[in-house]
C-alpha cells in the first residue's frame, strides 16, 4: 500500500459528492442474464456447487459456485479475477452468504474452472442441500461491541464442515449464522451461534457523565434497569442488577458500561430459524444451549454443539425438512432426547408474548 | 478437523501463499493464536491479513491488536465521527484503544460502499476497486456486510475522503450508517431465476435511490432497511430483516407442465412424491392423481414455494405476477425480534405508474415513522407500540384479513364505531367487485 498523502491545495477545495445511490447491476450482468431477464424456465443441479439454468430462448448458463474466506485482499482478488477471466466469462456475482458465483456459457467450461479454483485453495460447493458457507458479522477484527471474534468462528467451523460445503448429503439446506452480541447482526439460522452475555455492565463511574448521553442510556433498557445517579459525586448511571437481563444493549451508546468479559461473556446455540416461507412460515430460532466458553481460537466447545446437533439432524430429519421443520415434526423433547443438551428452565421463554411458546394441549409424544 | 488439505500445485498461486519478500517496514508481532487459523482446508482470514501485513505497516500492528482481543478475549475499537464532505454517514469510524501498542492501525475506518444492485461485479470492477483500496486504504475488503454493503476495512480519517472521491468518480456512492435509510439487498431474480416474480433490480434501485439524502444525512429515529426477494423463498431474508420487504409473488392458478409431472413421478417413484411434495404442501392445495398428474386447488395455495422448488421443470409460479409488502421486521433490539407484516397483499409491479405508486407508498411509510417514531426505536417497533390499525390509518392503507392470521381472541376492546367500519368493508367490497366487472367487460 502507497498511503498517500494529498497535497495541502487540494484540501481547501473540498469535492462535492455525485449522490448516485445504487449502480445498475445490470452494466456488469453476464451478456446471456441480460438477454433472458425475466425469461429463464427451470434449472437443475448438474453437480454439488453448480447450477444450471435454461432459459425460454434455449439459453442455458452455468453457475460455479465458490467459498471464501469473506475478508479478501488485493493478491485473493487478482487471483481469483485471474481464474475467472481464464476459465470463465469475467462475469461475477456474491451470495448473501458471501460465495462467489461464476457464470459461464458452456458445461465444458465448467470441469476446469472447478479444477483451477480448487487448486488455487477455493473450495466449490454451497448448493441445494449443503451446509453453505456461515454468515458472520465483524467482530473483534472491526466492530466496536463485539463478544468474540466471527471470522475465527467462521473459520475454525468450516473447516470442520468443510466435506458438508462441497457436497450435498444434508436433508435441505443448512445455513449457520455467528453474532458477536445479542443484537444478533447474523439473523436467524438453521443453526445460529450468538454471544450471550451472563453478569450485568461493570460502569466507569468517572466516563460516564463525559462520554454517554443519559437520558438514552436509560431509554435503550428493555428492561427499565438503569436509572441516572450520583457516584462518588460525579453524575453517572447505576444498573438494578436484580432486573438487569444483561443484553448488553446499554453498551454501545455508553462504552463506559463494559458488558464484555472474557469469562461471563459465553455463547449460546439457537436452531430452528429460517427465512423462506417454503412450507412453513418464516421461524425464529430457538435457544437450545448456552454456557459455553468463548474460547479462541477455535472455539471446540462450541463446534462440538454445533456438530452435535448438525449429525443429529443429518441422520433423523426426512428429506426437504429444514431444522426447524424437522423439531417441529419430532417435537423438542425428542430433539433434547436425541441431542442430548440438557433441558433447563432457562428454555422456558418469559419475554413478552411468552404464553404462545407454551403447550396449551394434550398434545404430548412419547 | 477435518484432513489438511494436499500442497498446492503453484505455491504462488494459492490461498496459503505468504509473500518471500516483507515490504512493510514494522517488525511483526508474535501471533501464535491467529496463526493456528492458518491450518485447515477452508481459506483462511488470517494468511489473507499475514499477506497484507507484509506489504504495510497498518496491517502489520492490525494484527497485533487482533491477536491482543484473541489473547484478552475483548475488543478495542471505538466509533467517532468521520464524514467525507457533504455527506453525515456512510462511514464506520474505529479508533483503536490500544493504540500506544498498535500506533500504525490506530485510524481503523470501514467505507460502506453500496454495491450494484443484484451484487453482479466484472472482474474488471472488481480489481479497480481493489486498485482503488490499496491506494487509500488498508486492501481488505469484506463482500459483503449483513446489510449489503462492500465494506472498504481500514483507513485513516484523511483517506476516507481520497478514497471516496476516487471510486465516485467511476459510479460507487456510500451506504448508509447510523439513524438513516440503509443499503438495500435484492437476489439474483430475473437475472438468472426462472422463480422469479417481479424486477428485483428496478424495484431495489427505485426504492433506496428515493431516499439517497435519507441515507447520507443520518436524521431518522433509527435505521431503516429495504429489502427486494423476487420470491417467497425469500432468498434475502427481507421478512425477518427488513423494515420494508418486498416479496414476489403471483395471484393467478400456478404452471404445471403435466408431463414434466408425470416424468417427475416416474422417475422418483410415488411414495416419493406424494410425502414430499403432496404431503409437504403446507395448506393441503395438492393431490396426485391416479394418473401421475397433479391437481392443485390454487384458491388454498399459500404461494410457499415448496413444491416449485422440489419439481422445478414441472411448476411455475403464475403468470399474473407482483409483490407483497411485509412492513416491521428487525432484529433482537429493543423489544425482541420481529417479522414484517403483510401491509399489501398484492400489488402490481408492471407499468412507470405502479413503480410510482411503490415509491410514494415508501415515502410515506417512512414519513410517518419519521414523525412518529421515537428515538432508536425501528418502524415494527413503532407499529407494535400504536398497533397495527393506527399505523395504518397513518399511511392510509385499509385494512385487510391477510394482514392477520386470525382474528382478535381478546373481547377487550372498545368497538364505539363498528357499524360505520363494517359499512366501510362492504363499500370496499362492493366497489373492488364492479371494477373486477369491468375489468372483465
Amino acid at each position: 500500500m502507497t498511503q498517500q498523502v494529498a497535497p495541502a491545495a487540494e484540501k481547501k477545495k473540498m469535492r462535492t459528492p455525485i449522490e448516485s445511490g445504487c449502480p445498475d447491476g445490470v452494466q456488469y450482468m453476464h451478456p446471456l442474464m441480460v438477454k433472458n431477464f425475466g425469461k429463464w424456465k427451470y434449472h437443475d443441479r448438474p453437480r454439488p456447487g453448480v447450477l444450471h439454468h435454461v432459459a425460454y430462448s434455449g439459453d442455458e448458463i452455468w453457475t460455479v459456485r465458490v467459498g471464501t474466506q469473506r475478508q479478501l485482499g488485493p493478491y485473493e482478488i487478482n487471483l481469483l479475477c485471474d481464474i475467472f477471466d481464464k476459465y470463465g466469462e469475467g462475469h461475477v456475482r456474491f451470495t448473501i452468504r458471501s460465495n462467489i458465483e461464476v457464470m459461464v456459457s458452456s458445461w465444458e467450461k465448467v470441469g476446469p474452472l472447478i479444477q483451477a479454483l480448487n487448486d488455487a485453495g477455493y473450495p466449490v460447493g454451497g448448493t441445494g442441500n449443503s451446509v453453505t458457507m456461515i454468515s458472520h458479522t465483524q467482530g473483534w477484527l472491526h466492530c466496536d461491541i463485539p463478544g468474540t471474534d466471527a471470522s475465527g468462528v467462521v473459520k475454525s467451523l468450516m473447516d470442520e464442515l468443510y466435506e458438508e460445503f462441497i457436497k450435498e448429503e444434508m436433508p435441505n439446506r443448512v445455513h449457520i449464522t455467528t453474532s458477536c452480541c445479542q443484537i444478533n447482526c447474523g439473523g436467524q439460522g438453521d443453526i445460529a451461534i450468538n454471544v450471550q452475555h451472563t453478569k450485568p455492565p461493570k460502569i466507569n463511574h468517572d466516563l460516564v457523565a463525559n462520554v454517554c448521553e443519559r437520558p438514552s442510556v436509560v431509554a435503550r433498557c428493555p428492561v427499565a434497569a438503569i436509572r441516572p445517579a450520583i457516584v462518588n459525586g460525579k453524575p453517572s448511571l447505576e444498573v438494578d442488577e436484580k432486573k438487569c437481563i444483561c443484553c448488553g444493549a446499554c453498551y454501545p451508546p455508553c462504552p463506559p458500561m463494559q458488558i464484555n468479559d472474557p469469562e461471563h461473556s459465553k455463547l449460546a446455540i439457537w436452531v430452528g430459524g429460517k427465512n423462506s416461507n417454503a412450507r412453513s412460515k418464516p421461524m425464529f430460532q430457538k435457544l437450545v444451549a448456552a454456557g459455553l466458553p468463548n474460547n479462541p481460537p477455535r472455539w471446540p466447545e462450541v463446534a462440538a454443539v454445533v456438530k452435535n446437533i448438525l449429525y443429529t439432524y443429518k441422520k433423523d430429519a426426512r428429506d426437504w425438512e429444514r431444522v426447524g421443520d424437522w423439531v417441529e415434526r419430532i417435537g423438542w423433547p425428542r430433539f433434547f432426547e436425541l441431542t442430548g443438551l440438557p433441558f433447563t428452565k432457562f428454555h422456558i421463554d418469559n419475554w413478552r408474548g411468552a404464553r404462545n411458546s407454551l403447550n396449551a394441549s394434550a398434545h404430548i409424544r412419547f | 478437523m477435518s484432513e489438511q488439505p494436499k500442497p498446492p500445485k503453484d505455491p504462488t498461486r494459492h490461498s496459503t501463499y505468504i509473500p518471500i519478500e516483507k515490504q512493510s517496514t514494522k517488525p511483526f508481532h508474535p501471533t501464535p493464536m491467529l496463526d493456528q487459523l492458518e491450518s485447515g482446508p477452508w481459506p483462511s482470514f488470517v494468511t489473507g491479513l499475514k499477506r497484507l501485513a507484509h506489504s504495510n505497516n497498518m496491517m502489520v500492528d492490525l494484527m497485533g491488536q487482533l491477536e491482543h482481543s484473541y489473547k484478552t478475549r475483548l475488543g478495542y475499537w471505538k466509533g467517532g465521527t468521520v464524514s467525507v464532505f457533504g455527506y453525515g454517514g456512510g462511514i464506520i469510524p474505529r479508533f483503536s484503544e490500544v493504540a500506544s501498542l498498535f500506533p500504525e492501525s490506530k485510524e481503523f475506518h470501514t467505507l460502506r460502499v453500496q454495491p450494484p444492485a443484484g451484487n453482479h461485479y466484472t472482474t474488471k470492477l472488481l480489481r479497480q476497486l481493489s486498485d482503488s483500496w490499496s491506494k487509500w486504504g488498508s486492501g481488505l475488503i469484506a463482500f459483503h456486510g449483513q446489510t449489503g454493503n462492500i465494506m472498504f476495512i481500514g483507513t485513516t480519517t484523511e483517506n476516507t475522503q481520497h478514497f471516496f472521491d476516487e471510486i465516485n468518480e467511476y459510479g460507487f456512492d456510500l451506504g448508509g450508517a447510523g439513524p438513516c435509510v440503509r443499503t438495500a439487498m435484492s437476489c439474483v431474480g430475473a437475472a438468472r431465476c426462472e422463480q422469479s416474480c417481479t424486477n428485483e433490480h428496478r424495484i431495489h434501485r427505485t426504492l433506496v435511490n428515493n431516499f439517497i439524502d435519507d441515507m447520507h444525512r443520518p436524521a431518522l429515529p433509527y435505521k431503516f432497511k429495504f429489502k427486494v426477494s423476487g420470491c417467497p423463498n425469500d432468498c434475502m431474508n427481507s421478512i425477518q430483516r427488513a423494515d420494508f420487504a418486498v416479496i414476489g409473488t403471483w395471484r393467478n392458478d400456478m404452471q404445471v407442465d403435466q408431463s414434466e409431472v408425470k416424468s417427475y413421478v416416474q422417475s422418483h417413484g410415488r411414495k416419493y412424491t406424494i410425502d414430499n411434495v403432496i404431503a409437504r404442501c403446507p395448506t393441503k392445495a395438492l393431490s396426485l392423481n391416479d394418473d401421475d398428474t397433479l391437481e392443485v386447488d390454487n384458491r388454498s395455495c399459500v404461494r410457499c414455494m415448496h413444491c416449485i422448488n422440489v419439481m422445478t421443470k414441472a411448476l411455475k409460479p403464475g403468470t399474473d405476477r407482483g409483490i407483497t409488502l411485509l412492513i416491521g421486521g428487525k432484529r433482537t433490539l429493543k423489544i425482541g425480534d420481529t417479522m414484517g407484516t403483510v401491509i399489501i397483499p398484492f400489488m402490481k409491479m408492471d407499468t412507470d405508474e405502479d413503480y410510482e405508486k411503490l415509491r410514494e407508498l415508501a415515502a410515506t411509510v417512512v414519513d410517518f415513522w419519521a414523525e412518529n417514531g421515537l428515538e432508536h426505536e425501528r418502524c415494527g417497533e413503532m407499529i407494535e407500540r400504536i398497533g397495527l390499525a393506527n399505523f395504518l390509518e397513518g399511511i392510509g392503507v385499509e385494512v385487510d384479513p391477510n394482514m392477520i392470521s386470525h382474528p382478535r381472541t381478546s373481547s377487550y376492546v372498545r368497538l364505539d364505531d363498528w357499524d360505520a367500519e363494517a359499512e366501510k368493508w362492504v363499500a370496499r367490497q362492493k366497489e373492488k367487485n364492479s371494477g373486477e366487472q369491468v375489468a372483465r367487460a
